[in-house]
């Protein structure tokens, strides 16, 4: 157990609805995220997928404390991060760092990037003495592929991987053990997205850090990822291990996610199990009763109104999985 | 050869110094400031009225009350570079005089306003909520006086009108309009992703505001009160053309254009001229720095 360094339990963040100006009432609460439970260890990439708007990065901003929870605890090294307050939040928040998805919106202006790296040994004044912050700026420049001698130069004067990188080095000054990364590659060309990742994974193995990657290209969750968990409307709908969920899925909304990858090899499009699903995500202020994905599901029956299911292990599936009617499909690879 | 070694070396100094040197944004524009001649003709300008202001004997000797009424209306001579006005006061002596109330209502109406405006503006958008709903209403209730007739029933409420009054009453009237622009500035600045980034490595409420949302919210409000410089020098010479604002024997631009224009058209046009030149000069100065200064502070135009 001592080797994990998060965990989140029955996490739950629901946005007020509400109506009226001066008298406001709620109406009703968007459940963005609706009990999600994660454990992450040391060293360790979770790779959190799902389609836009499934409550991905609300879970990110609920993690590192943009956003406070609902209800359901968030321990990191055995602390509450959801109860905390004041200094008690500033000391525990250098354990936890943000990757944020545009690097052109995730930098300020008109600070100069030395000010950027170095504004979180501002905020932290006990991590490095006054004297060292700047010698500390260029080796975390260093470290991320950049020359310490643009430390005085505005984020305007780099390219998008090059910000990205800045963003990095800003996420590891406090040499937090965990990184969330919430879609840390998506706005960045393919070539870049790779030097990106490849970044990433060696500043895991030279530093140890745990990884939450968030996005919605299972590819690249594919490549970082040692355990990969699908979100569907604010819940995990399947979890396991990577070679799990892409080689043998059990949940349909896995299946239908995975089925959409494209594939490389132009000879075999087409002969691939493709599952086209109907219909729009429910919205989240209204989801359905019992399973959520039952609306745009092939195989609900009448239990799946009735009973959610929970995320167990079941008889179709060797690792947990939401779903009554749990069994492989291979949807990744081409059949002749 | 020694003197591309010695440009060798000091290209190298300098990379170093480009190094050590701390660079944040106000040194950075203050840099950028200097090299831009408009910037440094507007300060030059600017420098020149407020010393007129402030020591206006260090600019002439001679006494502007001090009117032998024979020299009424006399034309610019080597005695009377600027002529004399139609009670036979010295019109150079009058111009540079009158620079203080104008320089002071100009300058401190707008600190003034600047001040509230960005306060309550930045509270209102960074707290929103019922700060917000309380702040936006008050300064709703401001917006709907108009600004002259607000002025004018301010001012003949108070006993005594002073540069101080002047400058109360457009304060007072002044701040609403710039709060609601640095409140939505606010706004479309607090949700931006560099914002949260801070916020989630633990900066306090100040250095959001201060460090991050001041700095990109500023440009609007920084346009804004250049303008309004101009515009209370003028608004004080309306007030005083209305006779509710200074009053002779006071000496203001505002006094002096009020009662030059009546003789121009009977051939003494000096009497216009002078100071509505002096009065557009310094607004000019104003408007042409602020714009100077909000480029200097975007690092993407530098």
């Amino acid at each position: 157990m001592s080797d994990v360094v998060l965990e989140v339990r029955d996490l739950t963040k629901h946005f007020p609805l509400t109506k009226g100006i001066v008298f406001k009432r709620q109406v009703g609460a968007v459940r963005a995220v609706d009990g999600v439970n994660l454990t992450l260890r040391r060293g360790e990439t979770l790779g959190v997928v799902g389609e836009s708007g499934c409550g991905k990065s609300t879970l990110a901003k609920l993690i590192i404390g943009l956003e406070k929870p609902t209800s359901g605890e968030i321990l990191v090294q055995g602390q509450n991060l959801a109860r905390m307050r004041g200094s008690a939040l500033r000391r525990a928040r250098r354990n936890i760092q943000l990757v944020m998805q545009d690097p052109y919106t995730s930098l300020n202006p008109r600070m100069t990037v030395g000010d950027i790296v170095g504004e979180p040994f501002q905020i932290h004044p006990e991590v490095a003495p006054r004297s060292d912050r700047r010698r500390r700026v260029g080796e975390l420049l260093e470290l991320v592929g950049l020359s310490p001698d643009h430390i005085n130069r505005y984020p305007h004067q780099f390219s998008g991987g090059q910000r990205q990188r800045i963003g990095i080095a800003r996420a590891l000054a406090l040499r937090p053990e965990i990184i969330v990364c919430d879609e840390p590659v998506s706005a960045l060309d393919l070539s870049i997205q790779a030097q990106v990742i490849n970044l990433l994974e060696r500043l895991q193995e030279e530093l140890g850090l745990s990884y939450i990657f968030i996005a919605h290209d299972l590819s690249v969750v594919r490549h970082i990822s040692d355990r990969v968990a699908v979100m569907y409307l604010g819940k995990i709908i399947e979890t396991g291990v990577d070679t799990e969920i892409y080689d043998h899925p059990t949940h349909p909304y896995a299946q239908a996610l995975l089925s959409a990858v494209p594939v490389p090899d132009p000879t075999l499009r087409g002969l691939r199990d493709q599952i086209i699903l109907e219909g729009d995500v429910p919205s989240p202020a209204n989801p359905p009763s019992g399973c959520r994905f039952r609306t745009r599901c092939w195989k609900a029956r009448e239990v799946c109104v009735e009973q959610e299911p929970a995320l167990v292990e079941r008889e179709g599936s060797a690792h947990p999985s939401a779903c009554h009617f749990a069994e492989e499909r291979d949807v990744v690879h081409a059949t002749d | 050869m020694t003197e591309q070694v010695e440009s060798v070396i000091s290209a190298d100094r300098s990379a170093q110094a480009g190094i050590e040197r701390s660079a944040s944004l106000w040194a950075d524009a203050w840099r950028d400031l200097r090299r831009r001649p408009v910037a440094i003709a507007s300060a030059v300008v600017i420098v020149l009225v407020s010393s007129m202001a402030a020591f206006p004997w260090l600019w002439t000797r001679t006494d502007p009350r001090d009117c032998p009424i024979q020299l009424s209306k006399a034309t610019p001579s080597a005695a009377h570079i600027f002529g004399t006005n139609e009670l036979g006061c010295d019109y150079y002596a009058m111009t540079i005089y009158g620079a203080r109330a104008s320089i002071i209502v100009a300058l401190v109406s707008t600190s003034l306003v600047l001040l509230v405006g960005a306060l309550v503006g930045m509270a209102a958008g960074f707290y929103g909520g019922w700060v917000d709903s309380v702040l936006s209403r008050l300064a709703d209730i401001f917006f709907a006086l108009p600004f002259l007739l607000g002025a004018l029933v301010f001012l003949s409420m108070l006993r005594s009108h002073s540069v101080w009054t002047i400058v109360l009453a457009f304060a007072v009237l002044g701040w609403p309009p710039l709060a609601r622009i640095v409140r939505a500035s606010v706004l479309a600045t607090k949700n931006m992703d560099y914002v949260q980034a801070a916020r989630s490595l633990g900066a306090s409420d100040r250095r959001l505001l201060f460090r991050h949302i001041l700095p990109n919210a500023a440009a609007p409000a920084i346009v804004v009160a250049t303008i309004l410089l101009g515009t209370y020098v003028a608004s004080e010479a309306t007030l005083s053309y209305l006779g509710i604002g200074l009053q002779p024997p006071e000496i203001s631009w505002g006094i002096m254009i009020a009662q030059g224009q009546s003789y121009v058209t009977s051939g003494y046009p000096h009497l216009l001229l002078f100071p509505a030149a002096f009065l557009s000069a310094t607004v000019l100065a104003f408007i042409l720095l602020g714009d100077a200064l909000r480029d200097a502070l975007d690092p993407k135009l530098r």
